[in-house]
């Protein structure tokens, strides 16, 4: 274990391995490190949380990426697997496990989107999928991948254990759910345009809530409506991500509680747990997903 | 929890995914999908159709037994009629040729005698000229005695 006490502890394990740019006169204050001032701009993992901060916008969280990549990957090639097997005929079984994954999201989408879109359907599918196994990290013990890393870095590559930041969870990641929302609000503005043009855009933007006929008292109304629409078009994003982070985060952050202060009778406390956070995983999974499938559809149809 | 550019990073593997998934994965899976929905329908209709064609296959040969039967029966009444016609016809044809064999056999027993009657009368009128010439010791003149022994003969 990292921290020498529980607050330690639970910070290392909400820390994210940092891989970013140091400005040119950064004081490094490494523990178990000398002190060392950087003479020019450096791209270099951040041994703490105060160096993650600082590094700001230009830097990475390796783990969230590696993590949400290789699951992404690995879904990618089972349904490809699954794909290359499809046939009319009887599916065997592991194309049978992807057909009922299919279909159920075909359902979704089928019910809530009533436009045409060869998009839409695949695009629930990676969301509900990928985020299901994002959140799957979550029942993973949790210094048994971080445990493994560190011992890892230490014994191979000269790092502290402090250093050693790593987070299997990319859901608890509000950059991965974020982004994942964000990239949602730009398709439904795509949605938007291409089925309204972009004057309809612009009008959705500014012509609701607040409606008039006479045109002096439209344009009158056209801030208040663009300031209206711009934060309703910006909370969708925003409660899409942060649902997911919130419950994500809330869920590993127990565990952690739980495996700090138990030891390693943490399986004893963190069973009955990870048993109900089966249902947290997949519903919220599915909440990402029909609401995206949601916003999607809001986006072609007329008010 | 510092916003940085996994926001970017995040953002390219789902759209990698994404593209991925849309291009090689939803495309050939929901077309089997669709393939093999209207393939069950195709045999769900097909099983309908054959049903349909069963019952009315089994309606025609309930119908071609029925008049088979009925046919049958006729037939049997038809040959029965016959037969008692055919053996009615024999019957009188017998009869009537039993009842002629009859009546042959009797003209023929009734030439016969009366044949036999005619050679008995001549021979008894021989026989009682013998028997007279005997008796009476003499000749008998035929010639005399002619009307007499004719009489004779008659009576016989």
């Amino acid at each position: 274990m990292a921290g020498s006490n529980a607050q330690d502890y639970i910070k290392h394990h909400l820390g994210n391995l940092t891989y970013g740019e140091l400005p040119a006169g950064y004081v490094r204050e490494c523990d178990g490190r000398d002190t060392q001032t950087l003479t020019e701009s450096t791209w270099t993992f951040a041994c703490n949380g105060n160096e993650a901060k600082d590094m700001g916008f230009a830097a990475f969280h390796v783990d969230s990426l590696a993590w949400s990549g290789g699951l992404g990957i690995i879904m990618c090639l089972l349904f490809w697997m699954g794909a290359r097997k499809a046939t009319a005929g009887v599916p065997s079984g592991f194309l049978n496990f992807v057909e009922t994954i299919i279909e159920f999201i075909d359902t979704q989408v089928r019910d809530s989107f009533h436009g045409k879109s060869k998009l839409v359907a695949p695009l629930s599918l990676v969301i509900f999928c990928w985020v299901f196994l994002m959140n799957l990290m979550d029942l993973i013990p949790v210094d048994f991948v971080p445990g493994t890393f560190s011992w890892i870095m230490t014994s191979f590559f000269g790092w502290t254990a402090q250093e050693a930041y790593f987070k299997i969870v990319p859901s608890t990641d509000p950059n991965i759910t974020l982004s994942m929302s964000f990239s949602v609000m730009l398709l439904v503005i795509f949605f938007t345009i291409k089925a309204k043009g972009v004057g309809g855009f612009v009008g959705t933007l500014t012509l609701h809530p607040f409606e008039a006929s006479n045109p002096v008292l439209k344009a009158l109304l056209m801030p208040v409506n663009l300031l209206l629409e711009t934060i309703g078009l910006l909370a969708k994003p925003v409660s899409l991500g942060l649902r997911l982070f919130g419950n994500m985060y809330a869920g590993e952050f127990v565990f952690i509680m739980l495996a700090a202060m138990m030891g390693a009778w943490q399986f004893i406390g963190a069973w009955p747990w990870a048993v109900f956070h089966i249902l947290v995983i997949t519903l919220q999974a599915f909440i990402f997903m029909v609401l995206t499938i949601v916003y999607l559809s809001m986006a072609v149809e007329d008010h | 929890m510092n916003i940085n550019m996994t926001i970017i990073g995040q953002a390219i593997w789902f759209a990698l995914f994404v593209f991925f998934c849309m291009k090689f994965v939803w495309p050939p899976i929901s077309r089997a999908l669709e393939e093999r929905k209207q393939k069950i329908a195709e045999g769900l209709s097909a099983a309908d159709r054959a049903e349909r064609d069963l019952e009315l296959a089994q309606e025609k040969a309930t119908a071609n037994l029925k008049e088979a039967k009925e046919k049958a029966a006729e037939i049997i009444d038809q040959a029965n009629r016959r037969a008692n016609q055919i053996v009615d016809e024999a019957k009188e044809a017998a009869r009537t040729e039993g009842e002629r064999l009859v009546a042959k056999a009797q003209s023929e027993i009734d030439q016969e005698v009366n044949r036999a009657r005619e050679q008995l009368r001549k021979e008894v009128a021989v026989l009682a000229l013998s028997g007279a010439e005997k008796v009476l010791g003499g000749e008998v003149n035929q010639d005399a005695h002619k009307q007499m022994l004719e009489q004779l003969a008659a009576e016989l």
